[in-house]
Formats: structure tokens, sequence, C-alpha cells
């Protein structure tokens, strides 16, 4: 095989990481501060491109306005979902916690099958593709790559930075202390959420650039999702912004090397292993 | 300046506090002294509002404060210095300090607290962008404190700042808080320590079984019989 698609493989693992990274840093920032996996991420980011699909194609809406009415969505869905399931069931037994997310998840696959039907909804646009050096970058994944960087890198300017920020970090390693320091840890559970969600908003703004949105788009990304945050360790930012990569990069020269498939086995197999060699995750410092 | 009045609290069916009446006086340093499981800490939880009260009042400059959520309480200029000093172990120093500043009122006047809290606590300002997991005990006491300063608060809640350190370290943390004294800060200090503490502190309360036994001026205190016996091993 020519060497030069290996390399554009490698360069669409790249692109394809940077959105991933979104995904896995959304589901585990919550995590980190609520120890609570939603297992339903990936569907409101499958509404979130429901939204723009409608505002774009059915009310006519510019596509970046039609991104906006998408990271207002995914704020209110991530508030939406703490209120209303949540905060509830907060102090009951975490596996209820993760029924109850997961329960979310059939109701927004049913729901949005029932409203809008299994057909496969596409926003077009017309994007230039460049081609350097022999290898073919299309601007409907450079794009969204440029704007998850930057939105990685927004993320831990808030995290660091930021009081607020902070104290989200703070309130996943003690949840006491940081309320003895006057912060309510219901506001820094809403905020979290709040931000979690508006990163599920930006994902699915994103994502309708490469793909179709339909009532299991869930099932393509979640899954996926779930295990970059495992093999980077569960609640562990840094760790989660590198397996986003080493996931992306098997899928994508797996997917060349083989086919598409094959590259999602060969994704999931290492990541079985991974679990047995670095069950903490691949930044855990060994015992 | 800090008033309880026959507070009851507890934990479940477990009753820790039984009508533990105590007052502390604007600029004084008083301590709460006994033994393990007398129900010292849960006093200081109780008056940050870690813990409900059962019953009782809690007045702080004339504002009752019983049933409040810990976070508003350190509103009012009460900064509890937890057991176990309960650190952000994964934060840096200067970052668990910037918590410490966390409420409105504080957070305007972060970099000159900053500057007092360095000045106070030199090593501190040294080890500005050290984990705080990896510092030595002492150290960690000494960013609890220090992180507790922040808040600008009127009174601290101090619990058993000598736990857990190498003799030579209590020493220090004791001469610490001695200077945080000196800067003005009213104090309410818990401590197994008694003979160190008693040294510290205007008054002292004994307090057993969830009972306060005993109260005093704390040189009076410490002369008493039982208590050189019974906690001070002489």
């Amino acid at each position: 095989m020519d060497p030069i698609f290996l390399v554009e493989a490698a360069i669409n693992g790249i692109l394809l990481g940077g959105v991933l990274a979104l995904l896995a840093l959304g589901l585990n920032l919550i995590f980190g501060v609520l120890d609570i996996v939603w297992i339903a991420y990936v569907d409101l980011v499958m509404l979130c491109m429901y939204a723009i699909y409608f505002f774009n194609v059915s009310f006519g809406w510019p596509i970046w306005a039609a991104g906006i009415v998408s990271l207002a969505l995914g704020a209110f869905l991530g508030i939406a979902v703490h209120v209303l399931i949540i905060s509830p069931i907060l102090t009951s037994a975490p596996i209820n916690q993760l029924l109850a997310t997961g329960g979310l998840l059939f109701f927004l696959q049913s729901a949005a099958t029932f409203l809008w039907t299994t057909d496969h909804k596409t926003v077009r646009l017309s994007l230039p593709s460049y081609e350097i050096a022999g290898i073919f970058l299309p601007a409907t994944r450079i794009i969204p790559f440029a704007i998850s960087i930057l939105a990685v890198i927004a993320l831990y300017v808030f995290l660091t930075r930021t009081y607020i920020g902070t104290a989200i970090r703070a309130v996943s390693q003690d949840r006491e202390a940081m309320s003895l320091m006057g912060a309510s840890p219901q506001r820094i559970y809403l905020v979290t959420s709040a931000v979690g969600g508006l990163m599920a908003g930006l994902a699915g703004a994103l994502l309708i650039f490469q793909y179709s949105v339909h009532p299991f788009f869930g099932g393509q990304f979640g899954p996926l999702t779930f295990m970059i945050c495992v093999l980077g360790g569960l609640g562990n930012m840094v760790g989660a912004f590198i397996a986003s990569f080493i996931m992306s990069e098997i899928i994508s020269i797996g997917g060349v090397v083989i086919t598409t498939e094959m590259g999602y086995v060969i994704a999931f197999v290492i990541f079985i292993v991974m679990m047995f060699v670095r069950p903490g995750g691949i930044l855990a410092k060994r015992e | 300046m800090l008033e309880l009045g026959q507070v009851t609290a507890g934990y479940g069916h477990f009753t820790a506090l039984w009508d533990v009446s105590l007052r502390v006086a604007e600029g004084e340093a008083v301590a709460v002294v006994g033994p393990n499981g007398a129900g010292k800490t849960t006093l200081l939880r109780v008056i940050s509002g870690l813990i409900v009260p059962r019953s009782g009042h809690i007045a702080f400059e004339g504002a009752a404060l019983a049933g409040h959520p810990a976070h508003d309480i350190v509103t009012h200029g009460i900064a509890h210095v937890p057991e176990g000093r309960r650190l952000f172990p994964g934060l840096t120093v200067a970052d668990n300090l910037k918590m410490g500043a966390f409420v409105p009122s504080a957070r305007a006047r972060y970099r000159e607290r900053l500057e007092r809290v360095y000045t106070l606590f030199p090593v501190l300002a040294e080890r500005q962008k050290q984990r705080a997991g990896s510092m030595s005990g002492g150290e960690q006491q000494m960013l609890a404190i220090g992180r507790a300063l922040m808040s600008c608060p009127k009174i601290i809640l101090l619990d058993e700042p000598s736990l857990g350190l190498a003799p030579v370290m209590v020493l220090r943390v004791f001469d610490l808080i001695r200077r945080v004294r000196e800067e003005g800060y009213t104090i309410l200090v818990v401590e197994q320590n008694v003979r160190q503490v008693l040294k510290l502190v205007d008054r002292a309360y004994l307090l057993e079984v969830g009972r306060i036994k005993m109260e005093g001026r704390a040189a009076e205190l410490a002369e008493q019989d039982f208590v050189r016996k019974a906690y001070m091993g002489v």
C-alpha cells in the first residue's frame, strides 16, 4: 500500500481525535465532580445535532447561528439533566444514578425516533478541500479540529485560571472542604453540568460537519467516548485528552489498513487489553 | 462574639454533644480540650455548619447561624481548619490559597491577603507551584491555616492542628498559631495536646462525652489536679 495513505490516515486520526477529546473531556468533567457517568451524554449531542439540522436546513439560519443554538441547547440540557434527573437521586446508590441516565438514553433515542423517524439527516456544507503533498485535507475535518482544540484550551484556562473553574477541580478532590471555602456544592454541580452540556452542544455542532444525525447517533460515539474516559483514567482530564488521540489513531489507521469496522474492532480489543495492563488508565501510576 | 447555647447535635441516632454552651469574646483565644471521642470535632463542625444542630442556638456577632449551610457561614467570617487539614491535594499551594479566598468579599482583597499569608508563612511563598499533597505534614498544616486566613475571617476554628505531626513540628505549629493570634485573630482551638494548647490560650473548656465538664482561665485549668493527671500525664 502507498505509504501516503497511512500518513493521510494518521492525519485524519488526529483530526478526529480533536472532536473525540471534546466529548471525552465533557463526560469526564462531569464524572470528576459528580462521580456519575452520564450514559446519555452523546444522546444530548444527538439532540443538539438535530437542532442544528432544523435551524439550518428547515429554518434557513446560517450555520454559525445554528451552531450557537446548539451550544445554548447543550448548556440547557446539561442543567436540565442535573436538575431533573441527577439532583433528586444525588445521595442514592451510584448504580441507580447510572441506571437513571441509562433510562434517559432510551427515552431520548425513542423520542427522537418517534418525532423525527430513523432517517439520517445531513447538513450539506459546501466547503473546500485542500491537497498538500498528495494528502487530501477536507475543511469539514480541519475546521472542527481547530475549533475543538481552541475549546480544549478555553476549558483548560477556565479550569485553571478562574475561581469557579479551580473550585470545580477542588470539589472533585474534597467536596466538604470546598463548602467550608464558601462554595455551595449545588452551585458547583450546576455550573459543571452546564459546562459539560455546553461541550456536548459544541461537539454536536462540529460532528454535523462530517456525520449525519439519526436517533441512534449516541450508539455510534457513546461507547467510544466512555472507553476513552476509562482508558485515560476516569476523571483524569489529561489522560482523556491523550486517550482520545490514541483511540482515533487506531480507528483511523486500522480503518485504512484493514476496513473501517476492523478499525473499531482493533480499538476495542486494545481497550480490553489495556484494562488488564493498566486498569487505572494510561496515566495511572503503577502500584 | 461567638456564642453557643445548649447545643445538642449528633449523627443519626448517635448524640455527640449534649447541651453545650460556650462563648468566645472578640480577640480571645479559647481552647476546647478533652479525650478522644469527647465531641470536640463535632463541636467545630456544628459551628461551621457541616452538621445541623438538633437543638440550641448559635450566634455570631448577633446573627443566628444554627441551620445555615457551611458555605453561607464562612461568609460571616468564620473560617474552619478541619481535622486532618483537608487540603486539595492535587491542587498547587497557590490554588489552595486561591480557594481560601472563594467568598466574594475575600476575592476582592485576594492580592493583599495573599501577601499577608506569605509574610506569615514564607515557606508557602517558596512552594507556590508545588502540589499540596506532596508537602510535609507541618507544611500542610501551615497551608491549611493560611487557606483559612485567605477568607478574611474574624474567627478561626482549628481542629487538632498538631494531629499527626512530629513532636518538633508540633511545637512549630503552636508557635505559628501564636503568631496568627498576635495578628489579632480570634481563635477557637480544639486539641488533645492539652499541655501545649493551655500555654497558648486565654481560656479553656473541658469536654467529656459530649458535655462541658469544666471551664476556666487556661492557667487555672492547667493547675487543676485531675486535668494534670488525666490529660497532661504529669
